[in-house]
């Protein structure tokens, strides 16, 4: 590419195409419809960072997540993960999509499951060894669901099968963590043992990028925001990003000002 | 005397039936969990118009071009579901719905304007098939199974039937994982590079191989049958998919054997004179299966409401 084009659409001045980055997106433009859900958005992630995505709701959060991972077909624009594309780098890559865009009633157990964030090195036909198992145990340990090692996947509760799907994720063994939502209908201590986990995961120097829907949560677990309305909105740390001026202009009028209270300016 | 009239009269048409039961049952476990189990309905009504056109190219009742010409019916209405799907904005129920019917309605029309009554090819037989017909006349015994010459006069659906099961499972067998990944979980799996487009499409390819196959031997009834009911009934068995997938094998198996069995026996011993649709009574038994699952069945009620701690 040019030196032209190192420059994104509202002028900041971008890093060699991110190729420091974990996460780089350019002029990213997806539509399901006539609608864009997600316009000529820029995002930059640096590694080691953990970044919430937030925005209202129909704001293009999980649709920008999809189409950097390549799960949805962008009309415009690209990503590069740790500054390759993104079909080179699947294999540094974990996913946990929403809780709700799975059918729960499977006939898996939840082993099993984790066992699937080990396709891309078992392959089609690769054995499965003694070895795999003890690591997606491993796994199932960290997020605390090891007793539940043989149950069906449909028997767990809404907080259980989250951690089940962060236990998939982590056997992905991955570098940069993709999260669509993962408190969002979970209990107090899921909550807490998902985000112990994720802050685990940036002392490890992994790189962890989650759509995020309370703003009550963003400064005490995230250290930087990226605010999206279908255009990006703000994109920083919590300081510079998360302010009551960023809020309101990617909420508008959907959002209580004494909510911003509590959230941005502190309590 | 038993050996020899077994042998030669149901043996093949037990074995054809399980065969095709089997071929089946094994992509419906898919088609099931996907919310598609009305692919292998469909394509069982929209081969015929395919069939009826080969007929009318060629002139003959072969199979090359009956399995070609339904294979290409069934692909055009794969694409017509997704065209309808796509195109018109139309639930996928509804576009699979429009398109079997018409499609088997214009065989049908296709069928009675065309001069068959020569060959064995009518409404009624794409119903029932013709596996009581399905018998090995050569076969002198057991030991016909070791006699090359009386095995080269062996009804021809036997070996097809066995091909395309091979098809079948060596298919599932090398994209087992991808296949059960993109079921259970579509954009994981796109996350991890599975194509899952062209994976479900080549399993509908699949599924309508079987059908095909199936449908020539033993008609449309027992094809949409073998595709939902003993998957079904095996799901309620277990909560494995592998385990799922070998119960699916073995009610298919007992449908084919026992339906087989009964239709031929059945009424005799209540005293009735003629025996009945060896191909209604195996769906009928699958049925059954799937009936006695659900009541039975150990994980019938299997998550509804999650447990909560």
């Amino acid at each position: 590419m040019t030196a032209i084009e190192l420059a994104t659409s509202n002028g900041t001045l971008m890093d060699d195409h991110g190729a420091d980055a974990a996460l780089a997106i350019r002029s990213m433009t997806v539509s399901y419809g006539q609608k864009p859900a997600v316009f000529s958005v820029d995002m930059t992630v640096p590694r080691g960072s953990m970044t919430a995505i937030i925005g209202p709701n129909g704001a293009g959060k999980s649709t920008l997540l999809k189409a950097a991972l390549g799960v949805i077909k962008p009309l415009a624009g690209s990503a590069t993960v740790f500054g390759q594309p993104v079909e080179n780098a699947r294999a540094r890559i974990a996913y946990v999509p929403q809780r709700a865009s799975v059918d729960w009633d499977f006939p898996t157990r939840v082993l099993d499951v984790v066992l699937m964030g080990l396709y891309r090195e078992l392959g089609l036909l690769g054995r499965l060894r003694g070895t795999h198992k003890t690591r997606a145990m491993e796994c199932l340990e960290r997020v605390d669901m090891q007793d539940f090692a043989k149950r069906q996947i449909g028997q767990l509760s809404g907080g259980q099968q989250q951690r089940v799907f962060l236990a998939r994720a982590l056997a992905q063994n991955a570098d940069l963590y993709f999260l669509d939502e993962p408190f969002s209908g979970v209990d107090a201590a899921t909550e807490k043992a998902i985000i112990n986990v994720l802050q685990g995961l940036r002392a490890d120097g992994k790189t962890v990028v989650a759509v995020h829907h309370d703003l009550s949560t963003v400064p005490d677990y995230f250290d930087r925001v990226f605010l999206i309305n279908t255009t990006r909105v703000a994109e920083g740390t919590v300081e510079e990003a998360f302010t009551p001026q960023t809020l309101q202009e990617a909420y508008g009028g959907r959002l209580a000002m004494g909510q911003l209270g509590q959230t941005a300016l502190g309590t | 005397m038993m050996g020899e009239e077994f042998v030669a009269l149901s043996l093949t048409p037990m074995l054809i039936g399980t065969l095709a039961a089997i071929a089946c049952a094994l992509p419906g476990n898919f088609l099931l969990l996907r919310r598609q189990a009305l692919i292998g309905d469909a394509i069982s009504h929209v081969v015929l118009p395919g069939i009826v056109v080969a007929f009318l190219i060629t002139g003959v009742i072969a199979a090359v071009p009956m399995m070609l010409g339904a294979a290409s019916a069934a692909v055009v209405a794969v694409v017509m579901i997704e065209a309808i799907r796509r195109l018109g904005r139309i639930e996928p129920g509804a576009a699979m719905g429009v398109t079997f019917t018409a499609m088997f309605a214009g065989g049908v029309l296709l069928l009675e304007q065309s001069d068959t009554s020569a060959v064995h090819l009518d409404v009624e037989h794409a119903l029932f098939g013709n596996l009581e017909s399905l018998i090995w006349l050569d076969a002198t015994g057991w030991a016909s199974l070791l006699d090359v010459e009386a095995l080269a006069y062996l009804p021809v659906e036997l070996p097809r039937l066995l091909i395309v099961l091979s098809v079948v499972v060596l298919f599932i067998w090398v994209f087992w994982r991808p296949l059960k990944l993109s079921t259970f979980d579509e954009s994981f799996a796109q996350s991890m590079g599975i194509r899952t487009g062209p994976l479900g499409f080549a399993l509908v390819i699949v599924a309508a191989l079987a059908a095909v196959a199936a449908f020539d031997a033993v008609g449309s009834i027992i094809v949409i049958a073998m595709f939902i009911c003993p998957p079904a009934a095996a799901r309620l068995m277990t909560n494995h998919l592998g385990t799922q997938v070998a119960w699916s094998v073995l009610f298919a198996t007992l449908s084919a054997v026992i339906g087989y069995v009964l239709a031929g026996y059945g009424p005799l011993w209540l005293g009735a004179d003629n025996a009945v649709s060896a191909a209604g009574m195996i769906a009928a038994v699958s049925g059954a299966i799937l009936a006695l699952t659900a009541i039975v069945g150990p994980h019938r009620s299997r998550s509804g409401a999650p447990a909560e701690e």
